[in-house]
């Protein structure tokens, strides 16, 4: 019966039903486009549009006399974002996020080695556990958590003073840029903040990358008489490498758009994403804000350029 | 592109002559039935139906009594107040001074019948025609609450109560022997440069500032060399309430410009806090209950604004935000402020404050105009920045 129904003719039909269907099946690119339009319509409209009229907006000036935003093109806002206190919040912005990334990459690297090479069953489950654990509560309770932890009267300080070691904080507290009166009001606690708050993005990643690295290959490479350290180096390292840089995209850029935790940790200068917020909000400058937002934008754009060349895609 | 501009210009222009001949609009005269319904926006805080803390309802009484549901949206800058009331769709909003002069130049709001709000007699005399809310005599709005930003300080590091505010601008050796370097705070917000100004006022009468917001290129130099100065002894520039209070409790940190919030939350720990408004003054906020041009609910709006000043209200909510009452009725028998607590909120402080505004160009005492807002922002993200 089925096999008769399959290879008699196609009938033309005659309800519209019908011949939607039969044009979609006859059509399959038809079918994808139609099935892809809407969330394509979303991404256009609402995504590329809203940063479309940022782009736009962060071409017009505000009138230096009633504050006001003239939409006229020009590059005012752009020269604006060259000024030194300005030009110094990128940079501290920046260099912010490439430390926080190489940090935790260096700390990622052996808990994502060990959750993919020697945990088993129960244990490699208690691992991602306790990787996901943090992410399970809310950011700010966890941003204030550690405002206690590193305030002057804290957990840390009472533990340095508990061993005897005070003078190494207040000796790390001395030194200059990065000290401070107190943890909390520091860059190093800002530091600490971010590592704590973006690790679990670098450790999954890096976790996919090793356990797609066969076993096979370490014993080869033992096999040919490489020592431990030169498989590491020469087998496990570059092919765990697109992990690395795809954990490195989260944290890169999430702390490059961060604008709570500066704020509760940290010495109170700004970083980009606060500046935004109060341009566009309190001062109701948009197109200095949107100058600002483009920023970030035009660093990912590279970053992520760099990212793809290093094959970051291919690992997630 | 030149072309364009001027006739969006003259466009502009047409609109809005029109819109002032059409805006002219007169104060309601009578209060007829309500309809059901009022649409607040209001500071956190400012409307409680007791769901934070049972003690604190002033909305569930009103809405039995009037039959008008109150609906609030709350906002957390004031420019998010008037681009909401932009928006439209609601009737009242609890701006403050830096909003309301905004809202009635942009003619927002609507006057207000006086007239009809029987509790408007009872409003605090000093309230009643304050510039923020009376434009050529005409009254925009009812006064809700003020407060100001006093000066907070640890008893323990003050022996006596500091009487300046150089405590928190110049390097100086407290009672307990230590320096400052490193135990204040300053207001993380542009609008902390006229607390500056408010010093120099005093301390260097030679430049001639007459108001803290209406500042000439030079005084507003001097503001920011003076904020650049603090910079190094600054510990931290406070933004949340509630980092200020853990600062206060956990860092160390002995003085700073605060609000009676703070103060009283950490009184009420029994910490070692008290709080002074200084000789030089000191700026504030005072919050004005306006009435939406094209309100949706105009009747019941008139009957919240009455039923705001009703003491009750305003001592309850008073406790509630460490603030004082615009009906001074509220400082006498009401149970949760207290018979002290007008006085403790900073009732006699009234003519030592600056009430918040927000700085324009064009401005009254200078002739050459004064540095805008917007400008105040970049700046003082500069002096944080150590620039």
């Amino acid at each position: 019966m089925t096999a008769t129904t399959a290879t008699s003719p196609p009938r033309t039909r005659t309800s519209l039903r019908g011949r939607v269907s039969d044009l979609l099946a006859s059509r399959p690119k038809l079918l994808a486009l139609v099935l892809v339009l809407p969330p394509l319509l979303w991404l256009g409209l609402v995504y590329i549009g809203s940063l479309l009229a940022l782009l736009l907006q962060s071409f017009y000036s505000i009138d230096e006399f009633t504050g006001l935003v003239v939409p006229e093109f020009g590059l005012s806002s752009y020269r604006e974002l060259l000024a030194p206190a300005n030009m110094d919040i990128i940079v501290r912005t920046v260099t912010m996020a490439a430390l926080v990334t190489l940090a935790s990459g260096v700390l990622a690297f052996p808990i994502a080695y060990y959750a993919a090479r020697y945990a088993k069953g129960r244990t490699k489950a208690a691992f991602y556990l306790l990787i996901m654990l943090p992410l399970w509560s809310s950011y700010l309770v966890r941003v204030y958590a550690w405002k206690l932890i590193l305030a002057k009267e804290g957990v840390l300080t009472w533990a340095a003073e508990e061993t005897g070691t005070l003078p190494l904080l207040d000796g790390i507290l001395g030194l200059p840029v990065i000290g401070g009166p107190s943890l909390s009001v520091s860059y190093i606690g800002t530091f600490i903040v971010f590592v704590y708050l973006w690790i679990p993005y670098m450790i999954l990643p890096i976790q996919a990358a090793l356990e797609r690295v066969p076993r096979s290959y370490l014993e080869a490479s033992a096999d040919l008489g490489a020592r431990p350290a030169e498989t590491f180096r020469t087998v496990v390292l570059p092919l765990a490498m697109p992990g690395v840089v795809a954990g490195s995209i989260f944290t890169f850029s999430l702390t490059l758009g961060d604008y709570i935790a500066p704020q509760i940790v940290g010495p109170s200068t700004y970083f980009l994403g606060q500046v935004v917020y109060v341009q566009q909000g309190t001062a109701g400058n948009i197109p200095l804000a949107a100058a600002f937002s483009v920023v970030p934008i035009a660093i990912m754009a590279v970053y992520l350029t760099v990212a793809k060349r290093m094959g970051a895609f291919d690992a997630l | 592109m030149r072309r364009t501009s001027r006739l969006t210009a003259s466009v502009a222009v047409a609109a809005l002559v029109t819109s002032q001949v059409a805006m002219a609009q007169e104060a309601q005269k009578e209060i007829g039935a309500g309809e059901g319904e009022v649409a607040i926006v209001a500071w956190a805080g400012y409307i409680e139906r007791g769901e934070t803390d049972k003690a604190y309802d002033w909305v569930t009484d009103f809405e039995k009594n009037t039959g008008c549901k109150v609906t609030v949206k709350t906002a957390g800058t004031s420019d998010e107040m008037v681009a909401l009331m932009n928006e439209g769709g609601f009737d009242l909003v609890t701006a403050s001074g830096d909003a309301s002069l905004r809202l009635i130049a942009g003619k927002t709001v609507q006057p207000i019948n006086t007239d009809l709000i029987p509790s408007w007699s009872k409003v605090d005399d000093r309230l009643k025609t304050a510039p923020w809310h009376t434009v050529n005599d005409v009254h925009y709005g009812v006064p809700y609450q003020w407060g100001a930003n006093v000066l907070m300080y640890n008893t323990e590091a003050f022996k006596e109560a500091p009487t300046s505010w150089n405590v928190v601008f110049e390097e100086t050796t407290l009672s307990d022997g230590k320096s400052n370097k490193g135990r204040v705070q300053a207001f993380d917000g542009p609008i902390y440069i006229a607390d500056a100004a408010l010093y120099l006022m005093t301390h260097q009468p030679d430049l001639g500032i007459k108001d803290p917001y209406e500042l000439n290129a030079d005084q507003y130099k001097a503001a920011l060399d003076l904020l650049r100065q603090q910079r190094k002894i600054v510990h931290r520039y406070w933004h949340d309430a509630f980092v200020q209070i853990d600062d206060f409790t956990n860092e160390g940190v002995v003085a700073s410009s605060s609000w009676p919030f703070q103060v009283n939350l950490l009184k009420s720990q029994t910490k070692p806090i008290a709080s002074v408004v200084p000789k030089e003054g000191a700026t504030g906020w005072a919050d004005t209950t306006m009435m939406h041009a094209d309100a949706p609910h105009p009747n019941c709006a008139y009957m919240w604004m009455e039923h705001s000043l009703n003491p009750k209200l305003q001592g309850d909510l008073a406790a509630w935000f460490g603030s004082v009452p615009a009906n001074l009725e509220a400082c006498k028998g009401n149970e949760l402020l207290g018979d002290e607590g007008c006085k403790t909120n900073g009732l006699d402080n009234f003519d030592k404050i600056h009430f918040w505004r927000t700085p324009v160009a064009k401005c009254a005492s200078q002739e050459a105009g004064c540095v805008p807002y917007y400008k105040w922002v970049t700046d003082y993200i500069a002096v944080i920045g150590g620039r």
